[in-house]
């Protein structure tokens, strides 16, 4: 049975200019021990639908689906009560800026004790212990005088490293990572990677990368898909989506690659794919639509 | 025939000394120690490196905004020291730069047309009819059209604004652009549209660039010659092909190393060394 289930999930956005869908039909399946990745530019949808599986979107999306269970569980229905209990435990989540997403006022320490304090139900000496044992295993050097520090005290990988450290502190299922590398150097980002790899293939988790990085992709993913404006455009184990892509969009995406360069100009998207659908499906986006759309 | 040498850079030093206050006494950051480069016209160096390596203080100092400790920077063949005498507008407009955050660096206030006139305002005694009219040439150089001069910043996407922002930055016809992360900001697809933007630029007026980034799969696309930096010095520095091909220095293998590859054959030997594990 798959971990996480999603069938034509849709998430509509209420703007002054009427409804505007940022995932339009999206369907996926998740295993356990298995990496999928989201691929996608900006705006297709990749995170936005993922935070519909956390139930984070703010009050004016409106999320329908055909089917979103977690372990059999369904999402849909869930009372916000037991999405609690789910979220942070069994389903947790990283985020792209990690230095954003801690909370400057609180010493880490207190911030990843908080988790195990809700979910684990643990004392304060077993809190502690768990949260040094969690700091070594992300690979934090001098853990328990690093649990005393402040967000603004650490750098971004470390403070990534710690954001990781949270959201497996209660050993979840399933770890979504939404661009977990992105505002990271190449060296550190590659630190990271291996790191999520380790604890991936060690728990047995369910892993979902979000990411717009070929690279990345294509280091870490059993499984890929490929999003654009909201809708799937194709799904497939890692090594055949970079050996025979079938859609046109990602055929242009690995074209676009400079790695891929082949004469001294890039071949851009727009050259090699036309969207061929209907305009008013989901371009009415927040801002007026240019005559010359990049 | 070689070409001219626009830009020339001898053992260029940079120290921050940072004062004491209470708690601290005063120290120096050595963040930039000692370098050398030149970039004939119309080639392009990148530098390479991570955060806090020095690459964007070097950039200040190209650029004139800052100037280095001890070192001679020539450029077109001119010492140039700018804080003997202080800087001309001929020097300010040989050298232009274009910021990583196309979101940050146009003023939000500001129409396009302005932005781009303005250059030429505080540089130039042109009159406005005539400033207008090379900022609306500009503006379709670069892929933009005549309705967005009226335009403000925020009108426009991420890429587009980076294209405001180059044009910017050529409106006093430089010889030199620093580019400091320019696409690093922006998506795939954008990322490729700015970069062939940035070749075409280069041939039609013999540009030379110094092109910052961190992405060895975009410096191996667009670079010449490429310097790597390590903790304020350039452990690396030659034509591309002999980086790439030979790195020397241990810092250029693990860079090289930690860059993710998207090739069939790297996740064949990957899949592979997972089914080992398993």
């Amino acid at each position: 049975m798959a971990l996480l289930e999603i069938e034509n999930l849709v998430v509509e956005f209420q703007t002054a200019s009427g409804m505007f869908r940022a995932v339009d039909g999206v369907s996926l399946k998740v295993h356990e021990r298995e990496v999928l990745a989201i691929v996608g530019e900006s705006g297709s949808g990749k995170s936005v639908s993922m935070l519909a599986v956390m139930g984070l979107l703010p009050w004016t999306a409106k999320v329908t689906a055909d089917k979103m269970t977690f372990n059999g569980r369904d999402l849909l229905d869930i009372s916000d009560a037991d999405r609690r209990k789910l979220i942070g435990k069994d389903i947790a989540m990283i985020f792209q800026e990690p230095v954003a997403s801690l909370n400057p006022c609180f010493t880490v320490g207190f911030q990843i004790e908080e988790v195990l304090r809700v979910h684990m139900k643990l004392d304060k000496a077993a809190r502690r212990a768990r949260a040094i044992e969690l700091f070594k295993a992300v690979g934090i050097p001098d853990p328990a005088e690093r649990l005393g520090h402040y967000p603004h005290q650490m750098s971004g990988g470390q403070c990534q490293r710690v954001m990781i450290a949270i959201a497996i502190a209660c050993n979840p299922k399933l770890l979504i990572a939404d661009e977990p590398t992105t505002a990271l150097d190449v060296t550190i980002q590659k630190q990271i990677l291996d790191l999520l790899m380790g604890l991936q293939a060690e728990h047995g988790m369910g892993l979902i990368m979000i990411t717009h990085n070929m690279g990345v992709v294509a280091e870490t993913a059993d499984r890929v898909v490929v999003q654009y404006k909201g809708r799937k455009m194709e799904e497939a184990d890692v090594l055949s989506l970079f050996e025979s892509p079938k859609s046109n969009y990602t055929k242009a995406l690995l074209a676009a690659l400079p790695d891929n360069a082949t004469g001294d100009r890039l071949p851009t998207i727009t050259e090699l794919f036309v969207d061929e659908r209907p305009a008013e499906a989901s371009t009415a986006v927040k801002t007026p639509p240019l005559e010359a759309p990049l | 025939m070689s070409e001219p040498i626009v830009l020339e850079g001898r053992n260029i030093v940079r120290d921050y000394h940072i004062p004491g206050g209470m708690f601290s006494s005063a120290r120096t950051v050595h963040a930039v120690k000692g370098v050398n480069f030149s970039v004939e016209k119309g080639k392009t160096l990148a530098i390479v490196g991570e955060s806090g390596c020095g690459k964007s203080t070097l950039a200040r100092i190209i650029t004139l905004i800052d100037p280095a400790t001890s070192g001679d920077l020539l450029i077109d063949g001119h010492k140039i020291d700018i804080t003997k005498g202080g800087l001309t507008t001929e020097m300010r407009r040989k050298v232009q730069i274009v910021f990583q955050n196309p979101y940050g660096s146009l003023n939000p206030r500001q129409k396009i047309g302005d932005v781009l006139a303005e250059p030429l305002l505080i540089n130039t005694n042109m009159p406005a009819s005539e400033r207008n009219e090379r900022a609306m040439a500009m503006l379709k150089k670069v892929g933009l059209q005549e309705i967005h001069f009226n335009r403000y910043p925020h009108m426009f996407s991420g890429g587009q604004r980076q294209r405001i922002a180059i044009a910017r930055a050529l409106m006093l016809n430089p010889s030199l652009l620093v580019l400091d992360e320019p696409v690093s900001a922006l998506d795939l697809s954008v990322q490729a549209q700015v970069l062939n933007l940035l070749a075409d630029l280069q041939d039609e007026f013999q540009l030379t660039y110094v092109f910052i980034s961190h992405d060895l799969s975009v410096v191996r696309y667009i670079a010449d010659d490429v310097m790597v930096m390590y903790f304020g010095e350039a452990v690396e520095y030659g034509p591309r092909d002999e980086v790439f091909a030979n790195p020397q220095h241990a810092y250029t293998k693990s860079l090289f190393a930690a860059t993710p590859r998207a090739t069939v054959d790297s996740i064949k030997a990957r899949l592979a060394r997972k089914k080992v594990a398993a």
